[in-house]
């Protein structure tokens, strides 16, 4: 009983027409049979790469800084619009595609994965270097390692260039790296009169620990944090000037002369590898500890299940992991095959991105006008790649459920029905787009409804809508 | 001007010490006498998430090796060419902080320094959790201390739902908890249709989440149309500064109109500067303009309310006491924090200073703390909106016994 319902609502991203027929046969194997490979955008033909865009905000800056060295200007507000100006177009494009991916895709649970770890490794387009690059992190290294193996998909991300500018690891330099002992020398003997030396910064390599891989409690020291800073050394992006010459632009370079040389120790082990081989070891190493795997079946069983994660179910997607070495399909298969999953009643309120990405799958319609997306995303409270913080959005109702945002929601409900009501039947609707769900209350409070427009409207603030 | 004197040294370790202001007993006088007082205290707590910079917020200028560690992001002493504001012979304020400069000389801005929540590692996320769930540990407690001490204030005439509310389309956690508590954004929101509202009504009579949180949407918007002075309704933000602004505003309008809240919640992000963060001039200092007049714009709008309010600015945690590699800083410990408004005892710097010599730092890297942000929280909660010590020590901070408050915060 409403096994298909649980599949495509609270597991997938809200029922298209015909998808609760597709499930209804045997559910699990519905979900089961969309995980395997990669998981493309429905369309990427408008998009650029990120090192192209990347290739255009550096020709963007230096434009405008010999415009402003030529005017004799000064402050760097121009420099930002310039940037702003550059990334516009690829910033709208992105989200465009991701919403009509979400609104148009057959493999909805597969696509409900993306973006969950598109939000694990979140990066934030408020941050103005990666305001164009922020879709591509999604696009480029998640899209392509959803359906394969955890290490692969961790390494394309921390080796993607939206995550070491968001993260500011592309300036960190080793203190004994070539660079930084030129730049002392130079401070020595006053050539370098800004006084400027070089060092690391330690946010990547924090966040790669505290976020990404064995959380906040998973037993590293600030030793830990300091000691993988300098693993990682030399993660930079190609295309800049003197000591970041070098690289194609805008693709992810690593830099031999920031790299701080020689062994290091992290977590009670050892790295003796050189170069980049360090770094990438030792995130082999996290992708494979219990902390990590506790970590990623917590975050996964809260997604998709409950708030409060049930134990049982964390353990055994847990295990999974750690057993399968972190292989992606076999840990979606257990988070599938866990019955905490198919309890009928649902306990997940719907974020705004899955309130608008299952409104749009429910009235089978694709968005075509960026603009209409981002003024959605604005109004509720969750502009597309903006989280704000590393930590990615809040995974739980509490931070979602503000009187004034459900506010918002009736208005925006009350504005998608009264463009789309021509050419829909309440009652089929409901239906299609709830089965099983639809509480009998809901069905005569459409049936009374003074327009199809209010219908929609209702139907889209009902609790079991509102609810996964 | 009515110069805080302030700022007392001891020879020996050099620490400073609250001024003589502060070490008066005002808690001997009973609670009892300011109950009937109580509903016209207005209190607004700013979070800054991200964790602030205290260094370059509350520039510790007279500290010797203050220059050599915080490098190119140091604020320099006040005369000199993008110097501090000054507070006294070894704090100032950052030169972006020009109303907050202009409170500390009226009286009516407490500045600290080297304070931290009893939070000691470096996250953000668990850093504030630990500010806002107001106990020794992340992930303590559902509820923040804000909700529970709401739940221990005396009675008054406002409906309990009514008596805080978070400027934000959702609650944060220090204002999550049992008593219900209203959100509003400072987006403009046209009318929603009346009639879909009441079907909505009906539709969830069976659903008291939803119930709950579709009639604290209809208080608030009655509140919001009760306000004055309706030109000052805000505008869509546009850049940052405004933004910050515009949040402020509405949390003023909100607490002056009739029945409003007593308590605000008001959240600014962007604080997080690991590169290039900037000194007197660049990334950081454009953002503590916009928090300046963001806080200027709250002072404005309260206006007549003014005199009975204090406003706590409060970051999950400082940053490292040197300059990173990449000309910014990193997560720290000890910070720096602010109350101001017209009911503060204010003219005072209120930092028991640990210094920042290499043996002094915690870990050989932050600001060491010297107070608990709980200590504050407590005697705000006391002095200004009059919760008892018993009811503070045990239920809205639970396990802060090392966290005396302190005294002399709130004009008597």
């Amino acid at each position: 009983m409403m096994q298909a319902e649980i599949a495509v609502l609270r597991f997938g991203l809200g029922a298209k027409p015909g998808d609760l027929a597709a499930a209804a046969g045997d559910p699990r194997a519905w979900l089961k049979a969309q995980i395997q490979g990669a998981v493309p955008l429905a369309s990427d033909s408008a998009l650029a790469r990120s090192d192209q865009i990347f290739a255009g905000l550096l020709a963007a800056r230096e434009q405008r800084q010999r415009m402003q060295a030529a005017a004799a200007q000064t402050g760097d507000a121009q420099v930002a619009n310039a940037i702003r100006e550059a990334y516009q177009p690829h910033y709208r494009a992105q989200v465009l595609a991701r919403a009509q991916s979400a609104a148009l895709t057959t493999r909805p649970f597969a696509e409900r994965l993306v973006h969950f770890w598109s939000n694990h490794f979140a990066v934030s387009a408020d941050k103005g270097v990666v305001f164009g690059l922020a879709g591509t992190l999604e696009n480029e290294a998640i899209r392509p390692n959803v359906g394969g193996r955890f290490v692969d998909l961790l390494t394309s991300v921390e080796q993607h260039p939206a995550m070491i500018a968001f993260l500011d690891n592309q300036y960190s330099a080793g203190k004994d790296s070539m660079a930084a002992r030129f730049a002392s020398r130079r401070v020595d003997t006053g050539r370098n009169p800004a006084n400027r030396q070089l060092g690391i910064n330690e946010n990547l390599a924090r966040e790669i620990l505290e976020l990404h891989t064995l959380g906040v409690n998973g037993g590293y020291s600030q030793a830990d944090v300091i000691s993988f800073a300098q693993v990682i050394t030399g993660w930079s992006i190609g295309g800049g000037k003197g000591r970041l010459a070098g690289g194609e632009p805008g693709r992810f370079y690593f830099r031999e002369n920031l790299h701080q040389p020689g062994a290091k120790v992290l977590l009670g082990k050892t790295y003796t590898e050189q170069g980049i081989r360090q770094g990438e070891a030792v995130l082999a190493d996290l992708s494979r500890r219990p902390e990590t795997a506790r970590f990623i079946a917590t975050k996964l069983v809260r997604h998709f299940i409950a708030d409060d994660p049930p134990p049982a179910a964390v353990g055994r997607v847990a295990r999974v992991f750690l057993k399968s070495g972190g292989d992606l399909p076999q840990v979606y298969a257990a988070l599938i095959e866990s019955p905490e999953g198919w309890q009928p009643d649902a306990r997940k309120f719907k974020t705004p991105e899955d309130f608008v990405f299952s409104t749009l799958r429910s009235l089978n319609v694709s968005p075509t006008q960026p603009e209409e997306v981002i003024r959605t995303f604005a109004l509720l409270g969750q502009r597309q790649y903006t989280p704000g913080s590393p930590a990615g959005w809040p995974d739980i109702s509490k931070s979602w459920d503000g009187s004034d945002a459900l506010m918002h929601r009736v208005l925006w409900a009350s504005r998608v029905g009264a463009k789309y009501e021509s050419g829909v039947e309440p009652s089929e609707l409901a239906a299609s787009s709830l089965g099983a769900y639809a509480r009998p209350e809901t069905l005569t409070a459409l049936g009374r409804a003074t327009s199809s427009g209010q219908a929609v409207a209702l139907l889209l603030m009902s609790p079991e809508f509102q609810r996964r | 001007m009515n110069m805080p004197p302030l700022l007392q040294m001891n020879t020996g370790r050099r620490r400073f010490l609250i001024g003589a202001g502060a070490l008066a007993a005002s808690a001997a006088i009973p609670n009892v006498l300011f109950a009937h007082a109580a509903t016209s205290s207005r209190l607004v707590v700013v979070i800054l998430r991200g964790a602030l910079d205290g260094l370059a917020a509350v520039p510790p200028h007279g500290d010797p090796d203050y220059a050599g560690l915080h490098r190119e992001l140091a604020i320099g002493a006040p005369g000199t060419a993008d110097g501090a504001l000054a507070l006294n012979g070894t704090f100032g304020l950052h030169p972006s902080f020009v109303y907050l400069h202009e409170r500390f000389a009226a009286g009516e801005l407490i500045v600290f320094n080297a304070v931290a929540s009893p939070y000691r590692d470096r996250s953000h996320f668990d850093g504030q959790n630990v500010l806002e769930n107001g106990l020794a540990k992340p992930i303590g407690s559902a509820d923040g201390w804000l909700n529970r001490a709401l739940a221990a204030l005396p009675p008054g005439s406002a409906k309990a739902a009514d008596r805080a509310v978070a400027i934000s389309q959702n609650i944060p956690l220090i204002l999550r908890g049992e008593v219900p508590v209203i959100s509003k954004s400072p987006q403009v929101t046209p009318d929603v249709d009346e009639d879909l509202l009441a079907r909505l009504a009906d539709l969830y009579s069976k659903d008291d989440w939803f119930s709950a949180r579709l009639s604290e949407a209809a208080q608030t918007d009655k509140m919001m149309d009760d306000t004055a002075d309706s030109a000052a309704k805000p505008s869509p933000p546009s850049g940052y500064p405004d933004r910050v602004a515009a949040v402020a505003r509405m949390a003023a309008n909100l607490m002056r109109s009739d029945g409003g809240p007593q308590i605000a919640v008001i959240e600014v992000s962007g604080w997080d500067t690991h590169a290039n963060q900037g000194g007197a001039k660049g990334i950081l200092a454009a953002r503590l303009a916009g928090l300046d007049k963001g806080l200027q714009s709250l002072g404005d709008e309260l206006g007549p309310m003014w005199p009975q309010t204090a406003v706590l600015v409060v970051t999950e945690f400082g940053r490292t006491a040197a300059v990173n590699g990449t000309r910014g800083t990193d997560h720290g410990t000890g910070g720096c924090a602010f109350l101001l408004g017209g009911a503060v005892r204010g003219g005072q710097v209120i930092a028991d200073w640990p210094s920042l010599s290499r043996t002094a730092l915690l870990d050989n890297r932050d600001l060491r703390p010297t107070l608990d942000l709980r200590s504050v929280f407590k005697a705000v909660l006391d002095e200004h909106m009059h919760i008892d010590a018993n009811t503070l020590a045990k239920r809205v901070f639970p396990d802060s016994s090392g966290a005396r408050p302190l005294q002399g915060l709130i004009r008597a």
